[in-house]
Protein backbone atom coordinates (compact mmCIF):
# COMPACT_ATOMS: atom_id res chain seq x y z
CA UNK A 1 0.00 0.00 0.00
CA UNK A 2 2.76 2.43 0.97
CA UNK A 3 4.71 1.37 -2.12
CA UNK A 4 1.76 2.07 -4.38
CA UNK A 5 1.24 5.49 -2.79
CA UNK A 6 4.93 6.31 -3.19
CA UNK A 7 4.80 5.30 -6.86
CA UNK A 8 1.68 7.35 -7.59
CA UNK A 9 2.99 10.45 -5.80
CA UNK A 10 6.37 10.17 -7.56
CA UNK A 11 4.68 9.72 -10.95
CA UNK A 12 2.44 12.78 -10.47
CA UNK A 13 5.37 14.91 -9.27
CA UNK A 14 7.50 13.79 -12.23
CA UNK A 15 4.75 14.68 -14.70
CA UNK A 16 4.16 18.10 -13.09
CA UNK A 17 7.89 18.87 -12.99
CA UNK A 18 8.50 17.94 -16.61
CA UNK A 19 5.51 20.07 -17.60
CA UNK A 20 7.05 23.05 -15.79
CA UNK A 21 10.40 22.43 -17.51
CA UNK A 22 8.72 22.32 -20.93
CA UNK A 23 6.81 25.55 -20.14
CA UNK A 24 10.06 27.26 -19.19
CA UNK A 25 11.74 26.16 -22.43
CA UNK A 26 8.82 27.33 -24.55
CA UNK A 27 9.01 30.67 -22.73
CA UNK A 28 12.74 30.78 -23.41
CA UNK A 29 12.03 30.46 -27.12
CA UNK A 30 8.89 32.57 -27.45
CA UNK A 31 9.42 35.62 -25.20
CA UNK A 32 10.76 38.81 -26.77
CA UNK A 33 13.83 39.94 -24.76
CA UNK A 34 16.36 38.78 -22.17
CA UNK A 35 14.51 40.00 -19.09
CA UNK A 36 11.20 38.33 -19.94
CA UNK A 37 13.04 35.14 -20.92
CA UNK A 38 14.79 35.25 -17.56
CA UNK A 39 11.38 35.50 -15.89
CA UNK A 40 10.40 32.21 -17.57
CA UNK A 41 13.65 30.32 -17.14
CA UNK A 42 14.52 31.23 -13.57
CA UNK A 43 11.07 30.66 -12.07
CA UNK A 44 9.42 27.85 -14.04
CA UNK A 45 12.69 26.06 -14.76
CA UNK A 46 13.80 26.08 -11.13
CA UNK A 47 10.39 24.93 -9.95
CA UNK A 48 10.39 22.10 -12.50
CA UNK A 49 13.73 20.63 -11.48
CA UNK A 50 12.94 21.10 -7.76
CA UNK A 51 9.65 19.22 -8.12
CA UNK A 52 11.44 16.38 -9.91
CA UNK A 53 14.06 16.18 -7.13
CA UNK A 54 11.19 16.04 -4.60
CA UNK A 55 9.79 13.13 -6.61
CA UNK A 56 13.16 11.36 -6.23
CA UNK A 57 13.01 12.05 -2.47
CA UNK A 58 9.46 10.66 -2.22
CA UNK A 59 10.26 7.56 -4.26
CA UNK A 60 13.46 6.55 -2.49
CA UNK A 61 13.22 4.26 0.56
CA UNK A 62 16.59 5.16 2.07
CA UNK A 63 16.87 8.18 4.33
CA UNK A 64 20.26 9.22 2.94
CA UNK A 65 18.98 9.62 -0.62
CA UNK A 66 15.88 11.48 0.57
CA UNK A 67 17.92 13.99 2.58
CA UNK A 68 20.37 14.45 -0.29
CA UNK A 69 17.59 15.15 -2.77
CA UNK A 70 15.93 17.61 -0.37
CA UNK A 71 19.31 19.26 0.21
CA UNK A 72 19.65 19.63 -3.54
CA UNK A 73 16.21 21.30 -3.65
CA UNK A 74 17.22 23.81 -0.94
CA UNK A 75 20.55 24.53 -2.63
CA UNK A 76 18.89 25.04 -5.99
CA UNK A 77 16.21 27.32 -4.54
CA UNK A 78 18.98 29.40 -2.91
CA UNK A 79 21.29 29.74 -5.92
CA UNK A 80 18.90 30.17 -8.88
CA UNK A 81 17.58 33.65 -7.87
CA UNK A 82 21.11 34.84 -7.05
CA UNK A 83 22.56 33.84 -10.42
CA UNK A 84 19.67 35.16 -12.49
CA UNK A 85 19.59 38.44 -10.55
CA UNK A 86 23.33 38.89 -11.10
CA UNK A 87 22.94 38.14 -14.81
CA UNK A 88 20.04 40.60 -15.19
CA UNK A 89 21.94 43.34 -13.35
CA UNK A 90 25.02 42.76 -15.49
CA UNK A 91 23.04 42.78 -18.72
CA UNK A 92 21.33 46.03 -17.73
CA UNK A 93 24.63 47.62 -16.73
CA UNK A 94 26.19 46.64 -20.05
CA UNK A 95 23.45 48.49 -21.87
CA UNK A 96 21.17 45.72 -23.13
CA UNK A 97 17.90 47.48 -23.89
CA UNK A 98 14.47 46.33 -22.80
CA UNK A 99 11.77 45.11 -25.13
CA UNK A 100 9.77 47.87 -26.80
CA UNK A 101 6.59 46.87 -24.99
CA UNK A 102 8.11 47.16 -21.52
CA UNK A 103 6.33 49.68 -19.33
CA UNK A 104 8.74 50.56 -16.53
CA UNK A 105 12.54 50.53 -16.09
CA UNK A 106 13.39 51.33 -12.50
CA UNK A 107 17.18 51.11 -12.90
CA UNK A 108 17.16 53.69 -15.70
CA UNK A 109 14.77 55.86 -13.69
CA UNK A 110 17.27 55.90 -10.83
CA UNK A 111 20.05 56.86 -13.21
CA UNK A 112 21.96 53.65 -12.68
CA UNK A 113 22.07 52.34 -16.21
CA UNK A 114 25.44 52.09 -17.94
CA UNK A 115 27.39 52.63 -14.73
CA UNK A 116 29.14 49.39 -14.02
CA UNK A 117 30.92 50.62 -10.90
CA UNK A 118 27.61 51.32 -9.13
CA UNK A 119 27.09 47.55 -9.02
CA UNK A 120 29.82 47.17 -6.36
CA UNK A 121 30.99 43.99 -8.08
CA UNK A 122 34.00 45.50 -9.84
CA UNK A 123 37.21 43.53 -10.32
CA UNK B 1 -3.52 -0.29 -14.05
CA UNK B 2 -1.23 -0.74 -11.11
CA UNK B 3 0.86 2.00 -9.57
CA UNK B 4 4.16 0.61 -10.86
CA UNK B 5 2.95 0.63 -14.46
CA UNK B 6 1.65 4.19 -14.01
CA UNK B 7 5.08 5.24 -12.69
CA UNK B 8 6.79 3.51 -15.63
CA UNK B 9 4.61 5.31 -18.16
CA UNK B 10 5.01 8.70 -16.53
CA UNK B 11 8.80 8.23 -16.41
CA UNK B 12 8.82 7.54 -20.16
CA UNK B 13 6.59 10.55 -20.87
CA UNK B 14 8.80 12.74 -18.66
CA UNK B 15 11.93 11.63 -20.51
CA UNK B 16 10.33 12.63 -23.82
CA UNK B 17 9.11 16.00 -22.52
CA UNK B 18 12.50 16.77 -20.94
CA UNK B 19 14.27 15.89 -24.20
CA UNK B 20 11.99 18.33 -26.02
CA UNK B 21 12.77 21.10 -23.53
CA UNK B 22 16.51 20.38 -23.79
CA UNK B 23 16.18 20.80 -27.56
CA UNK B 24 14.36 24.14 -27.16
CA UNK B 25 17.03 25.42 -24.75
CA UNK B 26 19.79 24.37 -27.16
CA UNK B 27 17.94 26.24 -29.93
CA UNK B 28 18.04 29.38 -27.77
CA UNK B 29 21.76 28.85 -27.19
CA UNK B 30 22.29 28.70 -30.95
CA UNK B 31 20.05 31.58 -32.07
CA UNK B 32 20.31 33.80 -28.97
CA UNK B 33 21.21 37.25 -30.28
CA UNK B 34 23.39 38.36 -27.36
CA UNK B 35 25.79 36.68 -24.95
CA UNK B 36 23.51 37.05 -21.86
CA UNK B 37 20.78 35.18 -23.76
CA UNK B 38 23.13 32.29 -24.33
CA UNK B 39 24.27 32.28 -20.71
CA UNK B 40 20.65 32.22 -19.55
CA UNK B 41 19.92 29.31 -21.90
CA UNK B 42 22.94 27.41 -20.52
CA UNK B 43 21.60 27.98 -17.00
CA UNK B 44 18.24 26.60 -18.11
CA UNK B 45 20.05 23.65 -19.72
CA UNK B 46 21.67 22.79 -16.37
CA UNK B 47 18.26 22.99 -14.64
CA UNK B 48 16.65 20.64 -17.17
CA UNK B 49 19.63 18.28 -16.86
CA UNK B 50 19.06 18.14 -13.08
CA UNK B 51 15.44 17.11 -13.72
CA UNK B 52 16.66 14.50 -16.20
CA UNK B 53 19.04 13.11 -13.57
CA UNK B 54 16.20 12.89 -11.03
CA UNK B 55 14.08 10.91 -13.55
CA UNK B 56 17.01 8.59 -14.30
CA UNK B 57 17.59 8.14 -10.56
CA UNK B 58 14.02 6.93 -10.10
CA UNK B 59 14.18 4.76 -13.22
CA UNK B 60 17.43 2.94 -12.46
CA UNK B 61 17.25 2.99 -8.66
CA UNK B 62 20.90 3.98 -8.29
CA UNK B 63 21.65 6.03 -5.19
CA UNK B 64 24.47 8.09 -6.70
CA UNK B 65 22.25 10.24 -8.92
CA UNK B 66 21.25 12.64 -6.11
CA UNK B 67 24.92 13.50 -5.56
CA UNK B 68 25.39 14.08 -9.28
CA UNK B 69 22.37 16.42 -9.32
CA UNK B 70 23.80 18.51 -6.45
CA UNK B 71 27.23 18.72 -8.13
CA UNK B 72 25.65 19.75 -11.44
CA UNK B 73 23.63 22.47 -9.70
CA UNK B 74 26.82 23.82 -8.10
CA UNK B 75 28.67 23.84 -11.43
CA UNK B 76 25.78 25.57 -13.20
CA UNK B 77 25.57 28.28 -10.54
CA UNK B 78 29.32 28.95 -10.61
CA UNK B 79 29.34 29.02 -14.44
CA UNK B 80 26.54 31.59 -14.54
CA UNK B 81 28.24 33.81 -11.96
CA UNK B 82 31.57 33.59 -13.82
CA UNK B 83 29.88 34.45 -17.12
CA UNK B 84 28.15 37.43 -15.51
CA UNK B 85 31.49 38.76 -14.24
CA UNK B 86 32.99 38.18 -17.69
CA UNK B 87 30.24 40.13 -19.44
CA UNK B 88 30.62 43.01 -16.98
CA UNK B 89 34.41 43.15 -17.38
CA UNK B 90 34.22 42.97 -21.16
CA UNK B 91 31.79 45.88 -21.13
CA UNK B 92 34.01 48.03 -18.87
CA UNK B 93 37.07 47.31 -21.04
CA UNK B 94 35.16 48.39 -24.15
CA UNK B 95 34.08 51.58 -22.37
CA UNK B 96 37.68 52.42 -21.48
CA UNK B 97 38.70 51.92 -25.11
CA UNK B 98 35.98 54.32 -26.25
CA UNK B 99 37.13 56.92 -23.76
Amino acid sequence: MIDALQNIFAAILILVGSGFALTASIGLIRLPDLYTRMHAASKAGTLGSCVMLIALAVYSDELSITTRALGGVVFFLLTAPVSSHLLAKTAHASGLSLWGGSVVDDYAARGQSNTADRLNVGP
Amino acid sequence: MTAAIFLDWSLNIALGVLSLSLLLAVARVVIGPTLPDRVLALDMLAAVAIGFIAVLGIRTGHALYADIAIALGLVGFLATVAFARFILQRHTIEEEKVE
